[in-house]
């Protein structure tokens, strides 16, 4: 077994309500020196056999991530003797 | 003959029986289409209806544009058939690329829901034909991520091309770039609206009988076409 990691962020000019909501809360944590939050998705891809990135990278282009508002970001993770 | 309007049911659709009585008051014949059938069984136009394909699991829009009858649709689409996508319908659109743009989280986080004004911006297509350029219309808007976005090149496009069909009038629900409700593909065929004009077609149910003449532009369209 081999696992690709998929990280799907919005574009920076796109604007992101959400993080900005957990800026909006952290105040209240007593936290005042954080700019900016930014909140996107970890995808996590598991092949039988090899890592196969070409497949991981279609299946990021044309379902996991919409390229008009959001950037993905593709890497093989290295899994521990146990996992495989 | 009265002119036979598809509406698409995927699994969440919850519009779809409103957009069905809605072509039938406007004097078509509604026709039930199922996600899963590639056919569409010799319809003149297709409704993408309201709802939550797929429960939006992945992002709104984004399983729905991968169904059998979607394949069948977009190709119809580029053939000229005259094609309506309502709010998750507008969704399913800009992710099947046949209309520019995403629909994102509303700016203020909130689901909107009330009578909103629209002001009909361009009558170039087979679905608002029937306003007049300028017009104001109210009918009911339901979202939470119906905030349209682009970048500043397609919008300046979609504003020189004249592809902006109707923009928010008096308040803006959702944070929409540039106050934008709907928009259309080059050709007018294909039209995303994000408001629900199938939810505005008789006096006692609606706000207004406004979104009738969505219905009553396709079918008088198709009529001059046939």
């Amino acid at each position: 077994m081999a696992r690709v990691v998929v990280d799907v962020m919005l574009k920076p000019e796109i604007l992101d309500p959400q993080g900005q909501a957990v800026v909006g809360a952290l105040p209240q944590l007593g936290i005042e020196n954080v700019r900016s939050v930014r909140i996107g998705k970890h995808i996590e891809i598991e092949f039988d056999g090899e890592a196969d990135l070409d497949r991981a990278r279609e299946i990021a282009d044309k379902l996991l991530a919409n390229p008009v508002i959001e950037d993905f970001t593709l890497r093989v993770e290295e899994l521990e003797e146990a996992d495989r | 003959m009265s002119m036979r309007i598809g509406v698409v049911t995927f699994p969440g659709s919850l519009d779809d029986r409103d957009a069905q009585r809605a072509v039938r008051i406007a004097g078509g014949e509604a026709v039930s289409l199922w996600h899963a059938d590639a056919d569409l069984h010799g319809v003149d136009g297709v409704v993408l209806p309201g709802g939550f394909s797929y429960g939006d699991y992945l992002r709104c829009g984004a399983i729905a544009r991968f169904s059998a009858v979607m394949e069948s649709v977009v190709k119809a689409a580029h053939d000229g058939m005259p094609v309506l996508g309502i709010c998750n319908g507008f969704q399913i659109l800009c992710e099947a690329h046949l209309l520019p743009g995403a629909l994102t989280r509303n700016q203020h986080l909130h689901f909107r829901n009330r009578d909103q004004w629209l002001r009909i911006e361009s009558t170039g297509t087979a679905w608002t034909a029937g306003f007049e350029a300028g017009q104001e219309i109210l009918i009911p808007v339901k979202n939470g991520e119906g905030r349209y976005v682009a970048d500043a090149r397609t919008l300046d496009e979609l504003e020189g091309e004249g592809r902006i069909v109707a923009r928010y009038v008096r308040g803006n629900p959702n944070g929409s770039e540039r106050d934008i409700a709907a928009v259309r593909n080059e050709a007018g065929n294909v039209v995303g609206i994000m408001p629900h004009p199938e939810h505005a077609v008789e006096a006692l149910t609606g706000p207004s009988v406004d979104g009738l003449g969505f219905f009553t532009s396709v079918l008088a369209h198709l009529g001059a076409h046939a």
